[in-house]
């Protein structure tokens, strides 16, 4: 139904997309697969008539089609959930599903469109208030959102740009139900995501990118994950590392009876207790919203315990703010990458050394020196295979792996002696992601602790020297990553303290 | 006393109706994400348009219809600089303000001194009987019953319509609206001429029904006072209203102290509405901050479909 011949696009100083041929067909489930940067949602926003393609041409159904616009597109039945969330904070859920939906007339009729709309969550199993304010919901509850402004228009082609990346993997499961239906009513969908499960899982065909190239599309039987990870990274290597135990007994943190309360007023740790200890990787399991940001985020310094303590090493650092914790040598990769984890606007040498811009390395008297940040961001870019465009672009135009990597280059640069990390690897391709995995097992042995929170079990399984399971903001208990399943944690994440203690 | 009072709210109302005009039109541009500093040059546009179309014609219809249509063309050369050319928008604002004070003075020369007959009251039966408020209220000229129609009609186009919608997201994140299928220019275009269209009226207010006359540069400051009132109110109607009104009744009391004889110096006790608005302005700024009523979050920024955010 859909095909895409020779697309190039590219931005000052950068091809986004140099050579791009591929082509869906009605009723399948298409994924796109390429590393940060590779162009993927650049191809997709040519296809939604977003940006204007420098060369080459899309057919639908046979005819050439040239959309100067999303409407040009949407009209032809083509619909869209961007990577970046194209939400309005500050209105409400009703109001940004609303404005998305075709057919509403002007003077609507607030009471039906709210039942229709509330239908569709309710049919996800959605906990979702219409009438809250969307800067008030988890990145998770956003993203249904534009799940449900995308599911509720009658489109032909759905294209899905790393939907799942904040879902975790039980709702990534529930919308892989849902696009398998409308793939069984006809209906195409151009998937995209770095992890290898889902991609294996759901996908009819998958289309490689390398470097603005489409370079190879394999039907399902041709294709596993080896296979993909190879055509994908090509001659790149995926970086070693080895995990070592760590047997130090020393506590350098830790977080006693603490409680933090939400602007609902509700706990988001409850009594929460915690023992870090020296230059161990303790993973934090649990489904998402059940308090791992606000631990991060009073660990950090960006919320106030309303009970309890944390100590470093004996210091008392509740409720200090996140200059102090820094001092005292907390580093934070945060969710929000966006909003809390770089200035946009700035370029990625800046970033790069914002927590350490007094650091006399940087600077002469009250001078920057521009010669030594750059250096800094060249060795930066080139360990950490950041593709960061032209000298001087603002990191805003980065791709999104790529601007999580100027964020954990940044963070673990100043040898922090505790990092907390949340969804470190969230949108990373397979080889960044075990980059990053290579860094904190290499801090680790450097003597960093390291508090890693994340929803992917395997990975948790394969890093941590133990694991806390989380649940309503209440510490379940610690599990050992080498003699607990996979099953096992997913129980105690239900709230089940079997085998509590095991660890600990 | 009540007579008194009534006379004060009388002349509050009368006072603050050009402001609010101003001030609903120029939220309505900032609604949409568009910064209009050209407020005080479209006020005066409209004044000498109105006055001048007034005075030929001999109707007063005529001539708020062509106060509107002159401002409306005026903000149409800001809305091509900002919306269509992605100028910065404060530079085109101020050149607006300039070229309305510049262009009035020109053209208003073989207009001084000229008169016509303005806006008559029109009563509201029953209404206009009522003690205190039934004379400052309902015993106005049409432009003020608009006005008032207006805050309301404004307040539920913007939540209750689905225009509305897509204005207020166009002046939030206005990707959002362009990847939902809604022309972001066209709706900005629109929002910038038709809100200078309003401040036109409003202008327009102030050489027929407040004085009849066309007086060089008789906006005197009215129009920042206007832009000021935006964020005052929040970027909300009925609140625009309680602010264009404080600045009327500040009007109408240094009126009246001037009436009584004080020895204070005139020239201060005129600066005293200004004063007191800025002032009120500030202490209600730095309430604003910590809660709702924030500036539309795309304010000022050209929206440009290829550049990331
Ligand atoms: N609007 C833009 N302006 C400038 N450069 C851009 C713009 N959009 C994308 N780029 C550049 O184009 C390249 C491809 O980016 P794109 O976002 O398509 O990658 P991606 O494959 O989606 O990566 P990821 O998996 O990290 O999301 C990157 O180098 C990026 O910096
Ligand atoms: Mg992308």
């Amino acid at each position: 139904m859909l095909q895409i011949e020779n697309i190039r696009k590219t931005f000052p100083g950068v091809v986004a997309l140099d050579a791009v041929s591929f082509s869906v067909k009605e009723g399948e489930i298409h994924t796109l697969l390429g590393e940060n940067g590779a162009g993927k949602s650049t191809l997709m926003n040519v296809l939604t008539g977003l940006y204007h393609p420098d060369r080459g041409s899309i057919r639908l159904a046979g005819e050439e089609v040239h959309f100067t616009s999303p409407r040009d597109s949407l009209s032809r039945g083509i619909g869209m959930v961007h990577q970046h969330f194209m939400l309005v904070p500050a209105h409400s859920v009703f109001e940004n599903i609303l404005l998305a939906l075709d057919g509403v007339p002007n003077f609507f009729k607030r009471r039906e469109w709210k039942a229709k709309i509330q239908a569709l969550i309710d049919e996800f199993q959605l906990d979702l208030d219409l009438d809250t304010p969307v800067w008030k919901l988890s990145i998770g509850a956003q993203q249904w959102i534009e799940l449900i402004k995308l599911l509720m228009r009658d489109c032909r082609l759905l294209i899905l740009d790393e939907p799942t990346a904040v879902l975790t993997p039980q709702e990534a499961n529930r919308l892989f139900d849902v696009l398998r239906r409308l793939k069984e009513q006809g209906k195409s969908i151009i998937f995209i995501s770095h992890k290898m499960r889902e991609v294996m899982a759901i996908s009819d065909r998958v289309t490689i990118l390398k470097k603005g190239r489409s370079i190879d599309t394999l039907a399902r039987g041709e294709f596993d994950e080896a296979r993909l990870a190879s055509l994908m990274i090509g001659h790149d290597r995926i970086p070693e590392w080895q995990k070592n135990l760590q047997m130090s007994d020393e506590i350098v943190l830790t977080i006693d009876n603490l409680s933090v309360r939400n602007d609902r007023g509700l706990a988001d740790l409850d009594k929460f207790n915690l023992t870090l200890k020296k230059g161990e990787i303790l993973g934090i399991a649990g489904v998402a919203g059940n308090g791992q940001k606000a631990l991060a985020e009073v660990l950090t310094g960006l919320r106030n315990a309303t009970q309890g303590r944390i100590l470093a090493r004996g210091e008392d650092i509740t409720n200090s703010n996140a200059r102090r914790s820094y001092i005292a040598g907390i580093a934070h990769i945060p969710e929000d990458l966006k909003a809390i984890g770089i200035a946009p606007d700035m370029s990625v040498d800046e970033n790069l050394i914002m927590k350490s811009f007094k650091n006399g390395a940087f600077r002469t008297w009250i001078f920057q020196d521009k010669r030594a940040i750059r250096r800094n961001a060249e060795e930066k870019i080139e360990q950490f295979a950041i593709k960061s465009g032209p000298d001087g672009t603002p990191v805003r135009y980065l791709s999104g792996g790529n601007i999580q990597k100027v964020i954990i280059a940044r963070e673990l640069s100043e040898e922090p002696s505790v990092l907390v990390a949340l969804y470190p690897t969230r949108g990373l391709d397979i080889g960044s992601a075990e980059y990053v995995h290579k860094v904190i097992a290499d801090g680790a042995d450097q003597g960093m602790s390291t508090i890693l929170i994340a929803e992917d079990l395997d990975e948790l399984l394969k890093l941590s020297d133990r694991i806390a399971v989380m649940f309503r903001g209440r510490l379940i208990g610690y599990a050992d990553p080498r003699s607990t399943t996979r099953e096992e944690i997913g129980l105690m994440m239900s709230g089940e303290n079997r085998n509590a203690g095991s660890a600990a | 006393m009540f007579d008194t009072l009534e006379i004060l709210l009388d002349a509050t109302v009368r006072a603050g109706t050009p402001i609010l005009f101003a001030t609903l039109g120029a939220i309505i541009n900032e609604r949409a994400g568009i910064i209009n500093l050209g407020i005080e040059g479209l006020m005066l546009i409209g004044a000498l348009a109105g006055f001048a179309a007034t005075h030929y014609s001999g109707s007063l219809l005529v001539g708020i219809l062509v106060a509107f249509v002159a401002t409306y063309i005026a903000g149409a050369i800001h809305a091509l600089i900002t919306v269509q050319l992605r100028g910065n928008q404060i530079v085109s604002g101020l050149a607006l303000t300039m070229f309305g004070i510049g262009v009035t003075a020109l053209f208003g020369k073989g207009m001084v001194g000229l008169t016509i007959d303005g806006f008559e009251r029109i009563a509201i039966p029953g209404l206009s009987s009522i003690p205190v408020i039934g004379r400052p209220f309902f015993n106005q000229d049409i432009l003020i019953y608009l006005s008032f129609l207006l805050v309301y009609l404004i307040w539920f186009f913007f939540y209750r319509t689905r225009w509305g919608l897509a204005v207020r997201t166009i002046g939030e994140n206005p990707a959002a609206a362009d990847t939902s299928g809604l022309s972001v220019s066209r709706y900005r275009f629109l929002a910038v001429t038709i809100g200078s269209g309003l401040v036109g009226i409003g202008g327009a207010y102030l050489s027929l029904a407040s004085t009849p006359m066309w007086i060089e540069n008789m906006s005197g400051g009215r129009g920042w006072i206007a832009v000021a009132l935006v964020i005052f109110a929040g970027w909300s109607s009925p609140r625009a209203l309680l602010g264009a009104y404080l600045f009327g009744g500040l009007t109408a009391l240094q009126l009246r102290f001037q009436a009584m004889g004080t020895t204070i110096s005139a020239h201060i006790l005129q600066m005293l509405p200004y004063f007191f608005t800025i002032l009120v302005l500030v202490v209600s700024t730095i309430r604003l901050q910590k809660g709702a009523g924030q500036q539309p979050e795309a304010l000022g920024l050209p929206y440009d479909r290829e550049d990331r955010k």
